[in-house]
This record gives C-alpha cells, structure tokens and sequence, in this order.
C-alpha cells in the first residue's frame, strides 16, 4: 500500500497544474454548496427558536369590563393548546414601551392618553407550532366577545417557513447539481492524466500488470484531490463565517442571534464526502479508459 | 528435431490469424520445447511479429488453439490475461520503455507489478542490470540512451522477473554487428539459467549458432524447420 501511495503522491507532484485545478474546482463547489447548507441550518435554528418561545398577543377592546376580563381569561385558559396566560395591563404596556424606547422617551411623553389596550399574553404549548394550527387557534380566540384583535407575527411566520422550505429545496438541488459537476470534473482531470499516460498504461500491461495494480494509484489520487478540495472549501468557508462573526460581535447586539458553524462531525463528513466524490470521478473514467 | 523427448513449453496447433480480410498466419503447427533456443525468421510481414504476439495474447487467434505452459490461451478470461504475461520476459521491437520512468523504475515496474517483495527489488534490478553492463545508468532516462543502451535495458528488464520464456522481437534491430553480438550474448545468458528463448529476426548473419533451431515463416506459412549447425545457415 506504501509503494501505491508513493506512485499517486508522484502521480500527483507530475502532474501539478491538472492537480491544482481538480482541487480548487471542488474547492469552489463544497464552498458554495456547504455556505448554502450552513445558512440553512441558522436559519433553521431561528425558526425552531422562534417557534419555541412564540407568543401571542389577544388585545381586548377598549372600556372592557373587569368581569368580561376575567371570563376571557378564564376562556383563554381553557382552551387546548394554550399554556400561560399573563394579563398585560395598559399601563404595564406602556411601562414596557417606555423601557424599549428609552431614546425616543419624548415622542411618547407628548402622548396626552396612553393608546394602548389591555392585553393578554399567550405562551403557547411547544407542540402548537406549524403556521396552520398557529392560525387556527388565533381565529377561534378572534371570535371571544370582548377581543379586539389577535397578533402573533403570522404573516412573519408563514413566510419565513415557507422561504425555508423553498431553500431547503434549492439546497436539495444545488447540492446535487455540485456533486455531479464535481465528479464530473474530476472524472476529466483524472481522463486527461491517463490520456497522457496512455503509452505507460499499455506497456504495463505488457509486462504482466494487473487492472488493479494500475489503477489503485488513479483511485488514490481522486480520494486525495477530493478530501483536499473539500478541506480548502469548508476552511474558506470557516474563514468566512469567523469574519462575519466577528463583525456582527462588535456591530450588532449578538445575543438574539446565535450562530453556528458546523460541528466537527459533519465537517468530517463532509470530507469524506470530498474524497467520494474524487473516488467516483476516478471509477468513472477509468471505466471508460480501461474498458 | 533432435529434441523430441523434451516438454513441450508451448504448443500451437492448426493456429490463423487474420488481420480483417489480411491473413497474417496460415495453419501453422508448432512445439517449442522447454529450454529451447529458437529463431523465427523470414523477411519483412512474414508474421513474425503476429506469432509472438498471440503467444502473450497481445492478439487473439482468429481460428486453432495454442497451450502455454499447459495454459489454453482459447480459456483465458481478461483477468487472467496478467498472470500469463509474466510467463514471459518481452523485448519489443520497438522497446517499450517508459520514457519518463527512469532506468531503474522502469525495471522496478515489473517486480511491483508480479507482486515481489518490495525489500528483495533493488537487489534483484542490480543485478540483472549488472548482467547486460547497465549498472551506472540506473538512474537515467531511456530518451538519453543510444538504441545499443536501451535495448539492453529492454533485455534486462525482460529477464528480472525470471520468466520461463523470453520473447525477442527484432532484438539486433537497429544496432551494429558488435552491439548485435552483445544483445545475443545476454540473451545465451538467460538460456543458460533455464529460460526458453524465442528470438524473431529477419537478420540471417544471427542464425550461425550451435544448438538453435530455426523456423522460417514465408507470407504467414512454416516454409522450412531445421536445427542449425555451426556455420551451416543460409
Ligand atoms: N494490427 C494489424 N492490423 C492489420 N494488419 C496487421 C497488423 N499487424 C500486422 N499486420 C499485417 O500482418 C502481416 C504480418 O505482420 P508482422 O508484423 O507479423 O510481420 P513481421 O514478420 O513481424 O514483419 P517485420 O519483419 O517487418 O517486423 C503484415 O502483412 C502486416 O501488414
Ligand atoms: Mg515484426
């Protein structure tokens, strides 16, 4: 095995230029295709966290009696799906508004009369979560006597769902599209190689060389370029996002946004992933070489 | 045939080959026996080429069957088309040296290739470089020989695996009597340690050896088979 790993490394130090493309090639595929998969993923965990702590807000009209109050409370409770009730009163609300919008304190100074209505804050149960069922319990508290409007950022929800779905089609695609042009471009460096060693291929099958003793050092080569590309996009891409870390660090309040980056397992994977494809790319070619 | 008690190493009966609608070789049936010397002969698309080749399967026969070493060449599948070959040591015509492998590697090649131990292959390219006077050159590349250099590299290379049979192809080629005579010398070398050796030429001043059997081929067909005697060639 030793002496096969020397023939590729050689293989691969005489053919430098052709190396250096297969590499950066897939290099540049893994990157686009692993910074869509990890946008993707943020974005996920946005969604699961936002649906996690979802609220709902059920503004009561205004001059509702203390009694109708507390009948709707006691409705709000008894419904499914439902899991804290907390009363939010005008003046709380106005308290709260007050603490959000400390630089602006004089706008709401000039206010004669607080606007805001009574309220109740829902926490919903971990498992009333697709938009769906969102929209459905918001519409049957709708129908309570003394509730004026729901408000839970549904439009927000729906369509943020709905753009996570269509990329994580898109990401199905893409991904795709990458691993089959990467084979393929592998498979033609790998054909070019063989084509200009045509000559030393067929007289080692003169002098009694098997198949397997030809070709394992290709199949070498194709598993290094792979897990070699794929090193260098997924480290770009590390690169990348450590960047733009560090910027949204110092720019904006980093505690609402935890990102990621993919854990190591994965990273592995992927890797391994590379050299597949660098493994595939040889088997391709070298069927149609060796016929 | 002054050998006929002998093993047969390799046996061709009724054997044609056709290149499309060209016959190469016509109904030829052949024994060469085990630790033989033997010269094919004739003269330019005699088919001597296209008999040595169908012997390592380089070609397949068009019709008749051939026995390598007890091997039917009609059974071989693909995969064991590598097995076969290394019964063979082959000097191509043409070489067959890999241009960008050195001296050494080109030789190394084959031992890795028959699966040697790697720790006996330095040894064993030494010395059959020592044996045709190449030593020093190890380490060169076959483009920055003269013919003469690399045709003694394609008969070492040939013989490092110690095959049962050596197939020369045209081994004198292009080279001067002299270096002729040299190439020939290794060649009584590796005969001596027990190879058959099969040696294909048009050049007639070779045939003057004792102990050589000679088959002449004429446009595909045995016209002639006699052991030479000292001196007695045409
Ligand atoms: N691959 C091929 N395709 C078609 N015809 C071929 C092929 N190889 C050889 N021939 C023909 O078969 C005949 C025998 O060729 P071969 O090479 O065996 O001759 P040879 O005796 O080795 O000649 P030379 O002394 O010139 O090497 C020739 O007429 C040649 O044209
Ligand atoms: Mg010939």
């Amino acid at each position: 095995m030793k002496r096969f790993f020397q023939r590729a490394i050689k293989d691969i130090a005489d053919n430098r230029f052709l190396t250096a493309v297969t590499v950066a090639t897939i290099a540049v595929s893994i990157l686009i295709a692993s910074a869509f998969a990890l946008f993707f993923m943020n974005a996920g965990d946005v969604l699961t966290m936002w649906q996690k702590g979802i609220r709902m807000m059920v503004y009561l009209k205004p001059d509702t009696s203390e009694a109708a109050r507390l009948d709707t409370q006691f409705k709000l409770q008894a419904i499914g799906g439902v899991q804290e009730v907390v009363f939010v009163s005008r003046q709380d609300a106005m308290a709260r508004l007050k603490e959000q919008m400390q630089r602006h304190l004089a706008l709401l100074e000039n206010l004669k009369e607080n606007p805001l209505p009574d309220a109740f804050e829902l926490t919903l149960k971990s498992d009333t979560r697709s938009s769906a069922e969102l929209r459905l319990l918001s519409e049957r508290i709708a129908t309570l006597p003394a509730v004026a409007e729901v408000e839970y950022g549904r439009q927000w929800i729906e369509r943020f769902t709905s753009v996570i779905q269509l990329f994580s089609l898109a990401g199905y695609a893409i991904g795709a599209l990458f691993f089959m042009a990467t084979v393929f471009v592998v498979a033609n460096t790998i054909r070019l190689v063989l084509y200009s060693r045509r000559e030393e291929i067929e007289i080692m099958r003169l002098v009694g060389a098997t198949d397997r003793f030809i070709k394992i050092p290709f199949y070498l080569q194709g598993l290094l370029q792979g897990a070699a590309g794929t090193i260098l996009g997924l480290g770009t891409l590390l690169a990348g996002y450590l960047s733009l870390i560090s910027h949204f660090k110092t720019g904006i309040a980093s505690g609402a946004l935890q990102l990621r980056f993919f854990p190591p397992a994965t990273c592995a994977a992927v890797v391994l992933g590379g050299a597949l494809i660098g493994w595939l790319g040889c088997w391709v070619s070298l069927k149609q070489f060796l016929k | 045939m002054t050998e006929t008690t002998s093993d047969t190493i390799i046996r061709m009966f009724h054997v044609h080959k056709r290149y499309g609608a060209k016959s190469a070789l016509k109904d030829l049936t052949l024994d060469i026996f085990k630790n033989e010397f033997l010269f094919v002969t004739g003269r330019s698309g005699a088919g001597k080429t296209t008999l040595l080749k169908l012997l390592y399967l380089g070609e397949p026969v068009s019709e008749g069957q051939i026995l390598v070493d007890g091997l039917n060449l009609s059974r071989i599948e693909r995969k064991g088309i590598p097995a076969l070959r290394r019964l063979f040591g082959i000097i191509f015509q043409d070489y067959k040296l890999i241009p960008t492998k050195t001296v050494y590697e080109n030789i190394a090649l084959v031992l890795e290739a028959a699966g040697r131990k790697p720790s006996m292959i330095p040894k064993k390219v030494k010395s059959v470089l020592r044996t045709v006077g190449m030593e020093d050159r190890a380490n060169a590349y076959p483009p920055m020989l003269s013919g003469g250099e690399q045709q003694r590299v394609a008969v070492a290379r040939a013989a490092a695996g110690d095959p049962k049979i050596i197939l020369a192809d045209e081994p004198t080629g292009s080279l001067d009597e002299e270096a002729a005579g040299v190439i020939l010398s290794y060649l009584d070398t590796f005969h001596a340690r027990g190879a058959t050796v099969i040696v294909a030429t048009h050049d007639k001043s070779l045939l003057r050896r004792p102990n050589a059997r000679i088959i002449q081929l004429r446009d595909g067909q045995q016209w002639s088979s006699d052991s030479s005697q000292s001196g007695d060639a045409p």
